[in-house]
């Protein structure tokens, strides 16, 4: 592939999504997306910004900007490591962090996140087992986690496997928690609670969109 | 004063030997922990990626139990980094946002439970330097840790960004409590840096050379061991040496053990209750080690 090949493909801003930077700014602390000033800090302090196909400063200023698509599909999000390096530099104190974290929540959400690459599955994987049993156990993880993505892996991993055996480190007994029924009970209040939330938030929308018609 | 304990998932599992040298070194500095009863997984990063509302849910059941186990004083004690983060995290939200803090009452009361604010998160490296004090610490030594250079490595969670119990980037806490154990610490910039996290497992292409350069930067300031403070970090710099020797292209070898794992042996447990034969890298004292150093 040529070089320029790789390079973003150039947007009209017609074929941007200016809803997007509302609604990743309705998080939380969210509206800080629009105090950032490029400075690149963010990118600089970054252990794995060299990893990424775009920078933290990039995310942010593609995040405003409306580039949707390129945001979600973006490798970046799911190389983040959580590690707030950059968040505690910001000098305007933005929690790039957590819009890493809520970009990963839209990914998934929209069903681009990809889908055999090991950093969503293993979220998506996690998700469930505590959904289930309010625990997790490592070592179940991490055999799903290369069953569905690259069985061979585990090969590669055998003797690891088998030095954590004998060091009494693995064990595949399935943690859980005693009373399941308040971890669902819970669980399912906040999807309730988030069930309101958007319908609350359409109602909004139409009322609005009638006065303006 | 007692102090609730909240293992968090990995501390039963592959890196118990953390939970054993957390233990036993706290008993014999005589303060008393009592496990959170019925804990639930503090939802972690990996859940904050896919529904964080829930992330705090989770984490606020651990905190309305606290509550309730402890009514009078409750303080949580979380080793874990990734388990400290995320109660804090959840805390500050509670406080920061209504939406958030009306949503998450909600939820626990689906649950009939509630939470009052009242529970203090806490990591044991905080409560060894703040409460109970170098001074009682070095007053129960019986086998200084003498001639042992250590790199303390704190890890990215801890301290950041919640955390206002040391500072941010150079942080102090370890290392003052190491001298104060009788060894040496050495002097590297890459205390907080991340060893790759999560990523070690999902993506070895790019946690490998992560967790690298901070073995290689200690080994060239000439630290004997790691301490960490954190399982997923010793995980990752403990378990992935031979991967990275292989990839690198020479042999990488340092011991990599939790600081409770050095506060216990410097109190005089013994090694096994600390978990010492867990360590895939084995470690020895310099004492112990008749001073012949075995070095690779
Ligand atoms: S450090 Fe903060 S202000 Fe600077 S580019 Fe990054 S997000 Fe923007
Ligand atoms: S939190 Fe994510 S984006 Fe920020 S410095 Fe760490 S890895 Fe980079
Ligand atoms: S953060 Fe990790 S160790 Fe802590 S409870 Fe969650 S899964 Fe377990
Ligand atoms: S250093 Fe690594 S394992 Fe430790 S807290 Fe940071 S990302 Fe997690």
């Amino acid at each position: 592939m040529k070089e320029w090949q790789s390079w973003p493909r150039f947007r009209y801003e017609a074929e941007l999504d200016l809803r997007f930077p509302e609604e990743v700014a309705s998080m939380p602390g969210g509206r800080a997306l629009f105090a950032c000033i490029q400075c690149g800090t963010c990118s600089g302090t970054c252990p794995l910004a060299m990893y990424m196909d775009y920078s933290p400063r990039k995310i942010i200023a593609m995040t405003r900007a409306g580039f949707k698509d390129e945001v979600l599909h973006s490798f970046t999000i799911w190389l983040c490591a959580s590690c707030y390096a950059c968040a505690v530099e910001c000098p305007r104190k933005i929690k790039i962090t957590d819009f890493m974290a809520e970009l990963k929540q839209r990914a998934i959400q929209e069903g681009v996140d990809p889908k055999r690459f090991p950093v969503s599955v293993l979220a998506r994987e996690f998700f469930k087992a505590v959904r289930k049993r309010g625990r997790s156990t490592e070592s179940r993880l991490v055999l799903r986690l290369y069953a569905k993505t690259n069985p061979l892996k585990i090969l590669d991993q055998a003797l690891l496997g088998l030095k954590l055996l004998r060091t009494g480190r693995f064990s595949l007994h399935a943690e859980s928690v005693k009373n399941r029924q308040q971890i669902d009970q819970i669980l399912r209040a906040v999807d309730a609670a988030k069930a309101t939330a958007f319908v609350d938030k359409l109602a909004r929308d139409v009322r609005r969109e009638v006065a303006h018609t | 004063m007692k102090y609730l304990y909240y293992p968090g998932c990995s501390l039963k599992g592959t890196n118990r030997a953390y939970e054993e040298s957390v233990l036993a070194s706290f008993r014999a500095l005589d303060i008393e922990i009592e496990e959170l009863e019925d804990w639930n997984c503090c939802g972690a990063t990996a859940y904050m990626a896919v529904d964080e509302m829930k992330s705090f849910a989770l984490a606020a059941r651990n905190l309305a139990l606290a509550e309730r186990q402890a009514p009078d004083h409750p303080t949580l004690m979380a080793p874990c980094s990734g388990c400290y983060l995320v109660l804090s995290k959840t805390q500050h939200y509670l406080e920061e946002y209504s939406e958030v803090s009306r949503t998450i009452d909600g939820a626990l009361q689906a649950a009939r439970l509630s939470y009052a604010r009242q529970v203090h998160v806490r990591h044991p490296l905080d409560i060894l330097i703040h409460e109970i004090g170098v001074q009682q610490i070095s007053s129960k030594v019986r086998q200084p840790l003498r001639g042992l250079k250590v790199a303390c490595y704190y890890g990215c969670q801890i301290v950041r960004p919640y955390a206002a119990f040391d500072d941010q980037v150079n942080p102090k806490t370890m290392d003052h409590l190491m001298r104060t154990l009788g060894a040496e610490t050495v002097d590297w910039p890459l205390k907080t840096r991340c060893c790759g996290g999560s990523l070690m497992g999902t993506l070895p292409e790019v946690g490998v050379p992560l967790s690298y350069i901070l073995l290689k930067e200690a080994l060239k300031r000439g630290a004997d061991v790691v301490a960490t403070a954190c399982p997923l970090c010793q995980f990752n710099l403990e378990c992935y040496q031979d991967k990275m020797s292989r990839q690198f292209k020479e042999r990488l070898e340092i011991p990599v053990v939790y600081f409770t794992q050095l506060l216990g042996l410097a109190l005089g447990v013994p090694e096994r209750q600390l978990g010492m034969h867990r360590l895939l890298v084995p470690f020895t004292l310099p004492a112990a080690r008749g001073g012949a150093r075995v070095h690779a």
